[in-house]
């Protein structure tokens, strides 16, 4: 037989029965559509935590102060103040895997325009901050080097920070206060969104660093970390190696003793992230697809249904000369049929749930062809491996007695 | 002569259990068929006779005995190869007609054909067209069963039967589910096929009056011949 009167066949039984297939089909369509929706989802969640972290630049390496033990507390990283400027300037110069390295202060203040005022992160740090970040100034121009050499009381602020105190006015050359010292606006950062983390990254204002420490923080305060941004992706584990040696020379701890600092990799950060969204459309694509199977199962128990239905015509097709096998592929194609094109439908459905989702939900979803091939190879197999005991089922029937039937 | 016997079955047994109980069904038959003859196959029923004809038409194997059919022993063939001489050889005629439902009747006359090899869609309409010429039919050809009567609908079933140009035509019943008027006008069908396209052609009956179209009468009683007329006994 074959296969085009097969197809011919089973195509005519599934239309005599719209209802019924369309039902068994639903389970199929439901299966599929999950898991291009769900492995969408997934995919478009890992992508995303990617952008996020690649916005804080994948090139960059993080040098953070250590960790303060006292009678048996540990503080955890940050607690005590290790690193001190002259360590960024020591990076640059005996590091050569390092392009650049700034060094950041921190503090939370009051900032005062007008009648208006808003507390926000202050950063001091370098010119450099901005490169290694890879974080574009949209209107004015940031500090320069000079700037901090003379400690200038300028300020670039973040978009938060510009909606906050500035609405619907422009904010270049005005006049802020923090901590009651008064700073000149002089550029505004590009919106940076979101971090991976759920900060938001634009409520921020950058300042000299050492403007930072002589207003803001005091003269003595020390480093709360150090970015730095190695020649490429390739060169940041030999950065790190580097830094390291270094730092331990110039903190002067012995062999055997710990770190007082720590250094983060961005890398290292990106790679976690996107293997635990990876994780979770594993997770979420599994769960799919037991639907799948289910689904599996409706179209077993119709066909089982249609076998013992048709049995005095599957008599008289033998009665007639169908062999075991043709009896065997005419049931196999109607199940394969009904998966594949339960399949298309999913696939369809998958599409526009993925769609309305990222609409109406606002979440990323990513269909991507590996999802839809690997969606419908496996309603196919469905197909084969539930189609296939009906189908035995009615091959192995005695012509005899499925023509006594009724 | 050898090639004369299409048809040779020797100390045939049929032996099948019915809820449990062994119902011996046909119970030492022999007999031989040549080329060419009309054999009608009477008896009561229950006197085995449809297990015999079933037994000839390679839809039910023995339990014992020798069924040769040109020259082959049918016992020993596999479940496919049966089905291959099912398709290929013999054309099969039932009572109840056992047409496909919501099938046109060409389509149903095309049936043999879907299951053997090589045959193009055109050729396969044309062959059942012709079938169906052959029986009178051409003109209801996209008639379905339900909307044809009795003698028609096994009209369809002889053009089906004939459809592959088989050597043998069987008959279980074939006018049982009919009126006398129209039994008669498709056993002539069958008298014709034997005299005109020179089938051999065995239909079983237990009406005396049909039984008298064929050349030869077998008489079966309880699974055992205990009369043939024209045979040897």
């Amino acid at each position: 037989m074959k296969v085009t009167v097969g197809l011919r066949i089973s195509c005519r039984a599934l239309l005599r029965n719209k209802i019924r297939s369309l039902l068994t089909m639903l389970g199929i369509i439901i299966g599929v559509s999950a898991v291009i929706t769900m492995i969408g989802i997934g995919q478009g969640a890992r992508e995303s935590i990617k952008d996020k972290i690649a916005s804080l630049g994948t090139n960059m390496l993080l040098v953070q102060s250590g960790s303060l033990t006292r009678g048996g507390i540990r503080g955890g990283w940050g607690s005590i103040n290790t690193l001190v400027p002259e360590d960024v300037s020591a990076i640059i110069e005996k590091c050569p895997s390092v392009v650049l390295a700034a060094p950041v202060v921190r503090t939370t203040a009051q900032v005062v325009y007008g009648n208006l005022n808003w507390s926000t992160r202050i950063t001091g740090t370098s010119p450099d901050y901005l490169t290694i970040r890879q974080w574009p100034i949209v209107s004015g121009k940031s500090f320069t080097d000079a700037d901090v050499r003379y400690s200038t009381k300028v300020a670039v602020i973040g978009k938060t920070v510009a909606e906050n105190l500035f609405p619907q006015m422009p904010s270049i050359g005005e006049i802020i206060r923090i901590k009651r010292v008064p700073f000149k606006v002089i550029g505004l950062l590009e919106e940076k969104g979101q971090s991976a983390m759920g900060t938001d990254q634009d409520d921020v204002i950058l300042v000299p660093l050492t403007t930072a420490r002589k207003r803001l923080l005091g003269k003595h305060s020390v480093l709360k970390q150090i970015n730095v941004s190695a020649g490429n992706e390739a060169l940041m584990i030999r950065a790190q190696e580097e830094i390291t040696l270094l730092l331990r020379e110039r903190h002067r701890i012995h062999s055997g003793k710990k770190d007082d600092f720590i250094i983060k990799n961005m890398a290292d950060i990106q790679d976690a992230a996107a293997s635990s969204m990876k994780t979770m459309t594993i997770v979420l694509a599994s769960i799919a697809s037991v639907s799948l199977v289910v689904g599996g199962i409706g179209i077993m128990n119709i066909m089982l249904v249609s076998v013992t239905e048709r049995t005095r015509e599957i008599g008289i097709r033998m009665a007639v000369g169908a062999r075991t096998r043709d009896i065997l592929f005419q049931f196999l194609i109607e199940s394969l049929v009904l998966c594949s094109a339960g399949g298309i439908l999913g696939i369809l459905l998958g599409i526009s749930v993925s769609e309305v989702m990222s609409i109406f939900a606002g979440w990323s979803s990513v269909v991507s062809v590996q999802s839809i091939v690997l969606s419908f190879c496996f309603a196919l197999v469905i197909g084969i491996v539930f189609g296939l005991y009906p189908a035995r089922k009615a091959s192995m029937l005695n012509p005899i007695e499925a023509l006594k039937y009724e | 002569m050898a090639e004369s016997r299409q048809i040779a079955v020797m100390d045939l047994y049929k032996t099948y259990f019915l809820d449990g109980i062994e119902v011996a069904a046909v119970q030492g038959v022999s007999f031989e068929i040549s080329r060419g003859e009309f054999t009608a196959i009477l008896g009561a029923s229950g006197s085995g006779k449809s297990t015999l004809m079933n037994i000839l038409g390679c839809l039910d194997r023995p339990t014992a005995g020798v069924y040769m059919l040109e020259g082959v022993d049918v016992a020993r063939l596999s479940r496919d190869e049966m089905a291959r001489i099912r398709n290929e050889k013999i054309g099969f005629v039932f009572q109840g007609f056992n047409l496909l439902p919501r099938t046109t009747a060409l389509e149903n006359a095309e049936l043999p054909l879907y299951y053997k090899d090589g045959i193009l869609a055109k050729e396969r309409e044309m062959l059942a067209r012709e079938a169906l010429r052959a029986v009178g039919l051409v003109e209801r050809e996209r008639h379905y069963p339900g909307q044809l009567s009795g003698g028609e609908q096994q009209r369809v079933a002889i053009a089906r039967a004939l459809v592959n140009n088989p050597s043998i035509v069987l008959a279980d019943e074939p006018t049982g589910n009919l009126d006398s008027k129209t039994g008669r006008e498709i056993i002539e069908i069958f008298q014709d096929l034997n005299v005109k396209l020179k089938k051999t052609v065995i239909f079983v009956t237990h009406d005396q009056d049909i039984a008298c179209f064929a050349r030869r009468q077998v008489w079966l009683k309880d699974g055992v011949i205990i009369k043939d007329s024209t045979g040897v006994l």
